[in-house]
């Protein structure tokens, strides 16, 4: 177990490093130049070739990259070009907002993707299962920026009783009252996906015999249910909650921005209208770095779900 | 039930083996009346985009540049009447006549970006699946990293680097789903590269490529329709939200997310200038959801419960 857990942790390296290094040469290829953006038209040509020295522009970009990324490993992300704050700072004040909206976005999710796949695989072809159904659909193919600014349109400029941007965490009921709408607008496509595969996973482990069997001990329909098929149908479940989570990190960029939300996806969004490339960077690494540790736990979850990767371990 | 009897005749003189799988496909696909109804309007899209198209060759963009970007401060943010029946914009432009003129950017936008990342994602499977080994293993790892970040992500940066035009936003978010084909015509390559016709045609002396391209992924190519089909959705939907953002298609011209993205400033006055576009974004996306969900069941009868 712990072997699969390092092998995984293990696998991660060349992942990331990888990542860092494409993002890095993609921004590196952004037109303008850095020491212009920060001094403006106005400077000396000497006072932009020393700041130009200081920023190690002159460097080659390998050499650059391999000194970044040696910064990175100390937790600095270098500093801002608007403001000279520092990246790894500013990320780290508006991260706890990303991640407590994500969180609730796929709680919402959960909740009710899962019983809405459950209830749908178990009366298949009723009326019931084919209007979950087309609920899906519709939430698969929702945009999510549109669906924000509705319900703002009627939420928060008609009915009046939820605001319409911001987090407010000047008390616990303020702040979620905040986080209703986006949390409800960010879980919209994730639910729906977790809702067509909860219903496909449970309609295919429902043909099972071992269901049969289950039925004829006279095992009650509940725990059939839960014990004999929930429990086997939630490899894929747990696998497209995962995949949803890490897509719920990028998507909240243009959640965030709808609903003015001080996290990581509204900064990266305005970072780039300003040509702020440090922070940019930072952002992007950020968010994929923790994608990817997201999809770490997930694997290492399926070793606790599925007990045929135990086994595979324990035998060596 | 003539049809049928129309078929079974045409099979009988026709070369029989090319009709059966699409024909078949067809067979089960026309049962789902819904997908049918997908298909109308994204057939009805395409008409529609094709004739603006005409409609701007013909009359020289005259039409287009007296309603269609045309401009009426006076009558601004009013909402829906006989004259405009989606109401007007910000700057008193028909936003049902806009909406017309923006279905050729997400159509051929969305499905430019699909072709793009399916030809380079399917090269790469190709090569990866038909060669294996070494270069399987690092093309592959490749393909692992550009999935670690997420897609909307990746392309931001692209855009954020490269500018905003409509080719390197159409490039921004076809790298972002290369990896998802790169993985399915590896997959099916694999699968069909130990079959005995590959011996066979290599047997008579038929070069890798031609091996690849002639024999394998004809017979792979379900899946990638499949996928296609439903990358399309995905494509548009990136698009109009990179637009949303600012970092897409930028304004005049009368791209679906871009309207949103001006619309939000006058939500609280006008709501039409928000529904609308979003409408139709939505009904093409659930449109293309649809066929596309529809296709696989019909090409993979297995498949459906």
């Amino acid at each position: 177990m712990i072997k699969y857990i390092f092998k995984r942790i293990l696998m991660l390296i060349p992942v990331l490093i990888g990542v860092t290094f494409i993002v890095y040469f993609i921004l590196a290829l952004t037109p303008g130049d850095p020491v212009t953006i920060i001094l403006g038209d106005q400077a000396t040509e000497q006072s932009k070739e020393e700041l130009r020295e200081e920023l190690g522009l002159n460097q080659p970009l390998l050499k650059r990259y391999a000194d970044y990324m040696v910064g990175l490993l100390h937790g600095d992300m270098g500093k801002s070009y608007k403001n000279n704050l520092d990246v790894a700072d500013q990320i780290m004040e508006r991260f706890p907002n990303t991640a407590i909206l994500a969180l609730t976005a796929i709680l919402i999710a959960m909740l009710v993707g899962v019983p809405v796949g459950i209830i749908s695989a178990k009366h298949q072809n009723t009326i019931l299962d084919r209007i979950s159904m087309i609920f899906a659909l519709t939430g698969i193919s929702m945009p999510v920026f549109w669906l924000g600014l509705l319900l703002v349109i009627i939420f928060a400029v008609n009915l009046r009783i939820l605001p319409s941007s911001g987090f407010d965490t000047s008390s616990i009921a303020a702040a979620a009252r905040s986080l209703i709408l986006p949390g409800i607008v960010l879980s919209v496509n994730s639910m729906a996906t977790i809702t067509r595969m909860t219903r496909s996973s449970m309609l295919e482990v429902m043909r099972k015999d071992y269901i049969d069997t289950a039925r004829a001990k006279g095992v009650s329909e509940r725990v059939v249910t839960f014990r004999h098929m929930l429990s086997n149908a939630l490899i894929p479940i747990i696998t497209v909650v995962g995949i949803s989570f890490g897509n719920l990190l990028g998507g909240s960029i243009i959640t965030e921005t709808v609903f003015a939300w001080p996290g990581i996806g509204r900064f990266v969004v305005e970072s780039i209208k300003m040509k702020d490339t440090p922070t940019v960077l930072g952002c992007v690494i950020f968010l994929s770095v923790m994608f990817s540790i997201v999809n770490l736990l997930i694997d290492i979850l399926y070793a606790f779900v599925d007990p045929r990767i135990k086994s595979q371990y324990k035998l060596k | 039930m003539k049809e049928n009897k129309a078929t079974s005749f045409m099979q009988e003189t026709d070369a029989p083996k090319e009709r059966g799988l699409w024909l078949d496909v067809w067979t089960r696909l026309r049962k789902n009346k819904v997908a049918l109804v997908g298909m109308f309007f994204l057939i009805l899209l395409v008409v529609v985009s094709l004739s603006t198209f005409v409609i701007d060759l013909v009359t020289k963009e005259s039409f287009y540049n007296n309603f269609v970007i045309k401009q009426e401060l006076t009558e601004k943010l009013k909402g829906p009447s006989a004259g405009h029946i989606f109401g007007q914009d910000e700057f008193g432009r028909d936003v049902f006549l806009r909406i017309i003129w923006g279905t050729r950017y997400s159509l051929l936008l969305g499905v430019g970006a699909t072709i793009m990342a399916a030809l380079l994602g399917g090269a790469v499977g190709a090569v990866a699946g038909f060669y294996g080994k070494k270069l399987d293993n690092l093309l592959m790892r490749l393909m692992d990293i550009l999935l670690s970040i997420p897609s909307i992500l990746l392309s931001i940066a692209i855009v954020a680097a490269l500018g905003t035009n409509m080719f390197n936003v159409m490039l921004a978010i076809a790298i972002s789903y290369v990896p998802q084909y790169a993985r399915i015509v590896r997959a099916a390559i694999m699968e069909q590269k130990s079959m005995e016709y590959i011996e066979a045609s290599r047997a008579v002396g038929a070069a890798d490529p031609r091996i690849i391209i002639r024999h394998i992924i004809p017979n792979a190519m379900a899946p990638i329709i499949v996928q296609a089909t439903l990358g399309i959705a995905g494509c548009i939907l990136s698009i109009a939200g990179l637009s949303f953002l600012g970092l897409g298609i930028q304004p005049p011209v009368p791209e679906w997310g871009g309207m949103l993205s001006n619309a939000r400033q006058y939500m609280r006055d006008a709501w039409h200038i928000t529904a609308f576009p979003g409408l139709a974004i939505m009904l093409t996306i659930l449109s293309l959801n649809l066929v596309g969900d529809a296709l696989r069941d019909a090409l993979d009868p297995k498949l459906k419960n």
